[in-house]
């Protein structure tokens, strides 16, 4: 597959490829960056030990890097899947603007340097995390489960889930439950965000011959998944609250935003046909980003700046 | 042929530029972050 990768590349190589920096930003999926540093973050203000604010900024810096790494990565492997399908086809790997072989150098570069800074800076546990991370988007996910299984964004979705683990890591020097229930709102998150991008992109999937979801089983199939992630995220999402990580504040966010999340997931398991249910996912998608988004941002808040009406333990015990 | 040899050369010289104010950033963030870790124990060591 790798070699096809780089057949993709070839021909542009010789055409005096090395893209400027906005190619290599791009590389690193700067929005997918955006949600795991954002995510790292609430892990680690939410972790009861405080980090040295330069610690805590240098550690993100770090963990940014890592996820620039993984993303660069990916694009160097699946070149050949991103040249095949529209949305992805102006990537610089397929344009031809970065070869594969710097896409590569420039990822497991990155890689490195950032498990080791992170290492260095905060500590081996939360640099291990970072690791395990990177190593598990690209041969776990990337090199094997994308191609070759309908669950590979189920599974795969662990690498995602991991930020907040080392957020928490880096200001603890350990991971707990706290830590690790906000790994799993982020992994059971997952399958029905990309399955509702995967409806809308099915014929995409199908051409350059990725195993999704809707491809396999069907669209039908796949809006059923979709509605049962949803109805074990909805509660999933409070789970903060009953630990006492998030507070009245929390509480009252999940439990709306979880609701909404369950309406706009049978909304799309309804709508079946013609343009009503590409709306339907279209709008399953967009919410399920604002829906971690504000999830995350309230923890943020209120362990941020100490916000907290009260915790759903903590009013139990009154 | 010219102009694709300069548009290559100019990328090359912006990658290197870039490549440089990383190195100084990492520097710079490395001599901070070695200060913070070390705290006031420099002046606490035994002499």
């Amino acid at each position: 597959m790798a070699d096809a990768a780089i057949s993709v590349t070839a021909a542009t190589a010789e055409a005096g490829a090395g893209g400027d920096i906005a190619d290599y930003v791009a590389l690193m999926k700067p929005r997918v960056m955006f949600l795991v540093v954002f995510t790292a973050l609430v892990g680690l203000v939410a972790a009861p030990v405080a980090l040295h604010p330069v610690l805590a900024v240098a550690s993100l810096i770090c963990i940014a890097a890592g996820a620039g790494a993984a993303g660069a990565l990916n694009m160097w492997y699946d070149a050949d899947i991103d040249a095949a399908m529209a949305r992805t086809a102006a990537r610089p790997v397929p344009r031809g603007r970065v070869t594969a072989d710097e896409a590569r150098s420039f990822g497991a570069v990155l890689a490195v340097g950032s498990v080791i800074c992170l290492g260095v800076m905060a500590n081996w546990l939360a640099a291990a995390l970072l690791a395990i991370t990177i190593g598990f988007y690209l041969f776990i996910y990337t090199m094997w489960l994308k191609r070759t299984t309908p669950q590979n964004i189920v599974i795969g979705g662990a690498a995602g889930a991991v930020p907040p683990m080392i957020g928490w890591a880096a200001a603890t020097g350990g991971v707990s439950l706290e830590a690790f229930v906000l790994f799993l709102i982020i992994f059971v998150w997952t399958p029905p965000h990309f399955w509702a991008l995967a409806l809308l992109r099915t014929r995409d999937y199908a051409k350059a011959g990725v195993p999704m979801l809707p491809v396999v089983a069907g669209a039908d199939a796949t809006r059923a998944q979709i509605l049962i992630y949803s109805l074990i995220l909805a509660p999933l999402g409070m789970a903060p609250a009953v630990i006492g990580l998030g507070g009245a504040l929390y509480t009252a966010t999940a439990a709306v935003l979880g609701a909404l999340f369950v309406a706009v997931a049978i909304d799309c398991y309804r709508k079946r046909e013609g343009e009503e249910a590409d709306r339907a996912a279209k709008n399953l998608f967009g919410y399920s980003v604002l829906y971690l988004f504000l999830l995350f941002a309230v923890l943020l808040v209120e362990q941020g700046f100490g916000i907290d009406g009260g915790s759903l333990p903590s009013l139990w015990a009154m | 042929m010219q102009d694709a040899e300069r548009e290559r050369q100019r990328r090359q010289r912006m990658r290197s530029i870039a490549i440089a104010w990383i190195l100084a950033a990492l520097v710079v963030l490395f001599f901070i972050v070695t200060i913070v870790r070390l705290g006031g124990n420099v002046a606490d060591r035994a002499l």
